[in-house]
C-alpha cells in the first residue's frame, strides 16, 4: 500500500514539527471554521477486488443498444488503432505538457490537430482544443464579447440546446444578455434574425447542420452581420464537414464543435473534445494553448508554445481564459482518427452516414402514422409521430433499440417529435429491424 | 532615457502630445525601454470612449503583456494602423512614429492631473533610486 500512501504518520508529524505546526487540522486555521467541511462523508477503503466487483456490477447494468440517438454526440465506429497509438507512454497524459519544449512529441501531435481542424474548418487557426463542444461555443462568444464590447447574443433556436445551457451557466454571473431566436419550420428564422441585426449586437451563432439534422447556408446572413461588426460564430458537426460547406467557406468569423465524432467512444459526459477556430481577427482574443513551428538555433526544425501573452501566466486577470490546458489526449484521439481515414476515406465516412440516413428516412416515408419531416438533412433527422414520443421510446428500449432522442426533452413544445440519427456503424439489418419494430408500436 | 519638451505624461509612462482638442497619445521611452521589443499592439477601435487614466489598449512584448492607460477622457479618432504590422515602431520612434492613438479631448481640466517633461524627469529619477 505504500506506494499510494504519499506520506506515513512518522513522515506527516515530522513534517509538522519543522515547521511548528501541532495537527493537520492547524494548517487550515486561515478559513473560519463554518466555512470548512464538517465532514467529506468518505466511505472507509475497500481492496482492489471489492472494487472491481462494484465496477462490473454497475457496468453489467449498461445495456447494449442499437443506437438511433445523436443529439451532437454520435455513434461511429473507433477504429482499435486509435487505443494502440493513443495509450503509447509517450503520449498518455491529458494536459498540454508543462515544459513544452522537452515534449516535442506531443507538441507535434498538437501542431498536425491544429493543421487537421483548419483545414476541416476552412478557417486559418485552431487552438489546442478546449474541454468539449458547450465550452468550445461559450469561448467563441467570450472572444466576441471580448473584441467588440457589446452585450447581446442572438443565438438560433436550433443550436444544439445542451451547449446553449452549458453557456448559460457560464454566463451567469456577466452582464451579458442572450436572445433566442425560434425556428421556423424546424429551420434557423434567418429573416427574424437579420431583422435583429444592430450595433448593439455582439455575436449570432447558427449551427449546422442544427440540433434537428437540418442543412442550410449561413453566408449571406453572416455578409449582412459582419457588415455591423457582428462576430458570425459557426457550430458544426466535424464529420458533416467532410461533405457539406465549411464555416470558412461561409465567411464564420468563428468555428465551434463537439469533437466527440473524430475517434471517441460515447462515454456519459466525457471526456469529450472541444474544438475552436478562428480567423487572424481574433486570433489574439482565442483562449487555450497554440502550438507553433519554428527552427531552433542550429536551424532544426522544433515545436513550442506561442502566442502566450494571451496566458494566464502572464496576462493574470487580463488573460483571455482560464484555460491554460486542453483536452490533449481526446485531441489525439481526433488528429489518429483523420489520419487513419484519409481525406478520400473521411469523404467516404460522410457519403455512408449520409447515404444510411436516406435510407431509414425513405423506409419510414413509407409508414403512414410517421411523417419524415422535409428538408436537406446530413445523419440526423427528425419525424413527427401523432402518439406519446417517450411510450415509443421506451418500447423500442425494450427491443434494445434506443429509436433517438424526443425533441421534448429540450423543446417544450415539440412533444411529437422524434430526432434520429444513423452512422455509418447501423447495418442494413439493423436499419429493418427498427423499421418492422417501429411498424408495430405505432 | 528621453523626455521630449511640450509633451504630458502619466505615472505609468504614458505620453500625450496635445494640439487643441485632439491628443496624440503612445508610450514613453523609458516604457519601451522596460517592455523590450514590442511584439503586438492590440488595435483600438475609433469611436471607442475612454476615461482618464483606464485602459485604452494592451502591447506585448517579448519580455510581458502590459495594459496601455489612457492619460486623458475621450473619444478615440484615429488609431496608427501602421502598429498591426510594425509594432516595433513604438521601440524606435516612441514620441513620434510610435504613437498609439488619437484622441478627442473631452475634459481639458483633466491635464492638470498629468506631469509636464520636467516634472516627468524627476519622477524617473525618483524611480531609479
Amino acid at each position: 500500500m505504500a506506494k499510494f500512501t504519499p506520506h506515513t504518520e512518522n513522515e506527516v508529524k515530522e513534517m509538522l514539527e519543522v515547521i511548528g505546526v501541532k495537527k493537520v487540522d492547524d494548517l487550515f486555521n486561515d478559513i473560519s471554521k463554518e466555512l470548512r467541511p464538517k465532514s467529506f462523508s468518505l466511505p472507509s477503503g475497500k481492496t482492489e477486488y471489492e472494487v472491481k466487483e462494484i465496477f462490473e456490477t454497475l457496468a453489467n447494468k449498461n445495456k447494449n443498444l442499437i443506437l438511433f440517438a445523436g443529439a451532437g454526440y454520435y455513434d461511429h465506429f473507433v477504429p482499435a488503432a486509435i487505443d494502440a497509438i493513443t495509450s503509447r507512454a509517450e503520449f498518455y497524459t491529458a494536459y498540454t505538457p508543462y515544459q513544452p519544449e522537452a515534449s516535442q512529441g506531443t507538441l507535434q501531435a498538437i501542431f498536425e490537430y491544429q493543421t487537421a481542424i483548419s483545414r476541416l474548418t476552412g478557417l486559418p487557426y485552431s487552438n489546442a482544443s478546449l474541454y468539449d463542444g458547450g465550452t468550445a461555443l461559450y469561448e467563441a462568444i467570450a472572444m466576441a464579447v471580448r473584441t467588440n464590447a457589446r452585450q447581446r447574443i442572438l443565438i438560433d433556436a436550433g443550436v444544439n440546446p445542451i451547449f446553449v445551457n452549458i453557456v448559460k451557466t457560464y454566463i451567469i454571473n456577466l452582464s451579458l444578455n442572450i436572445e433566442i431566436i425560434d425556428l421556423k419550420d424546424f429551420h434557423c428564422d434567418k429573416e427574424t434574425m437579420k431583422s435583429k441585426l444592430d450595433e448593439s449586437i455582439s455575436c449570432i451563432v447558427v449551427q449546422n447542420p442544427n440540433f434537428f439534422g437540418f442543412i442550410d447556408d449561413y453566408e449571406e446572413l453572416f455578409k449582412i452581420a459582419k457588415e455591423k461588426n457582428i462576430c458570425c460564430i459557426s457550430v458544426f458537426n466535424p464529420v458533416s464537414l467532410s461533405i457539406l460547406k465549411t464555416p470558412g467557406e461561409m465567411c464564420a468569423d468563428i468555428a465551434v464543435a463537439e469533437g466527440q465524432s473524430l475517434g471517441m467512444d460515447l462515454c456519459f459526459g466525457g471526456p469529450y473534445l472541444g474544438i475552436l477556430a478562428t480567423t487572424k481577427d481574433y486570433l489574439r482574443k482565442m483562449p487555450g494553448r497554440i502550438v507553433g513551428k519554428t527552427i531552433d538555433k542550429n536551424g532544426k526544425e522544433c515545436f513550442v508554445l506561442t502566442l502566450q501573452a494571451r496566458e494566464q501566466h502572464i496576462k493574470r486577470e487580463k488573460a483571455t481564459s482560464n484555460i491554460c490546458s486542453n483536452q490533449a489526449l481526446c485531441a489525439l484521439r481526433a488528429v489518429v482518427y483523420l489520419s487513419l481515414l484519409g481525406k478520400n476515406g473521411f469523404k467516404n465516412l460522410g457519403l455512408l452516414n449520409l447515404q444510411k440516413t436516406e435510407e431509414l428516412k425513405s423506409k419510414l416515408k413509407e409508414i403512414k402514422a410517421i411523417e419524415v419531416i422535409k428538408g436537406d438533412t446530413f445523419n440526423e433527422f427528425p419525424i413527427k409521430i401523432k402518439q406519446p414520443i417517450n411510450n415509443i421510446v421506451n418500447k423500442m428500449l425494450e427491443k434494445n433499440i434506443l429509436a433517438g432522442v424526443p425533441a421534448s426533452l429540450f423543446y417544450k413544445n415539440m412533444q411529437d417529435i422524434l430526432i434520429i440519427s444513423v452512422t455509418e456503424k447501423r447495418t442494413d439489418n439493423e436499419l429493418y429491424r427498427f423499421v418492422e419494430e417501429l411498424k408495430k408500436i405505432v | 532615457m528621453n523626455v521630449k519638451n511640450g509633451y504630458y505624461y502619466t505615472k505609468e509612462h504614458e505620453w500625450a502630445y496635445i494640439s487643441g482638442n485632439r491628443a496624440k497619445v503612445g508610450i514613453t521611452d523609458y516604457a519601451q525601454h522596460k517592455l523590450g521589443d514590442i511584439t503586438y499592439v492590440d488595435v483600438v477601435q475609433t469611436g471607442k470612449v475612454v476615461k482618464q487614466f483606464e485602459v485604452l489598449t494592451g502591447v506585448e512584448s517579448v519580455k510581458a503583456a502590459s495594459d496601455v492607460y489612457s492619460p486623458l477622457s475621450g473619444k478615440v479618432i484615429a488609431f496608427n494602423s501602421k502598429l498591426t504590422d510594425s509594432p516595433e515602431l513604438i521601440n524606435k520612434s516612441p514620441y513620434d512614429e510610435g504613437y498609439i492613438a488619437e484622441i478627442e479631448i473631452s475634459d481639458n481640466s483633466e491635464i492638470k492631473n498629468l506631469m509636464d517633461a520636467e516634472n516627468y524627469k524627476k519622477y524617473l529619477k525618483g524611480l531609479e533610486k
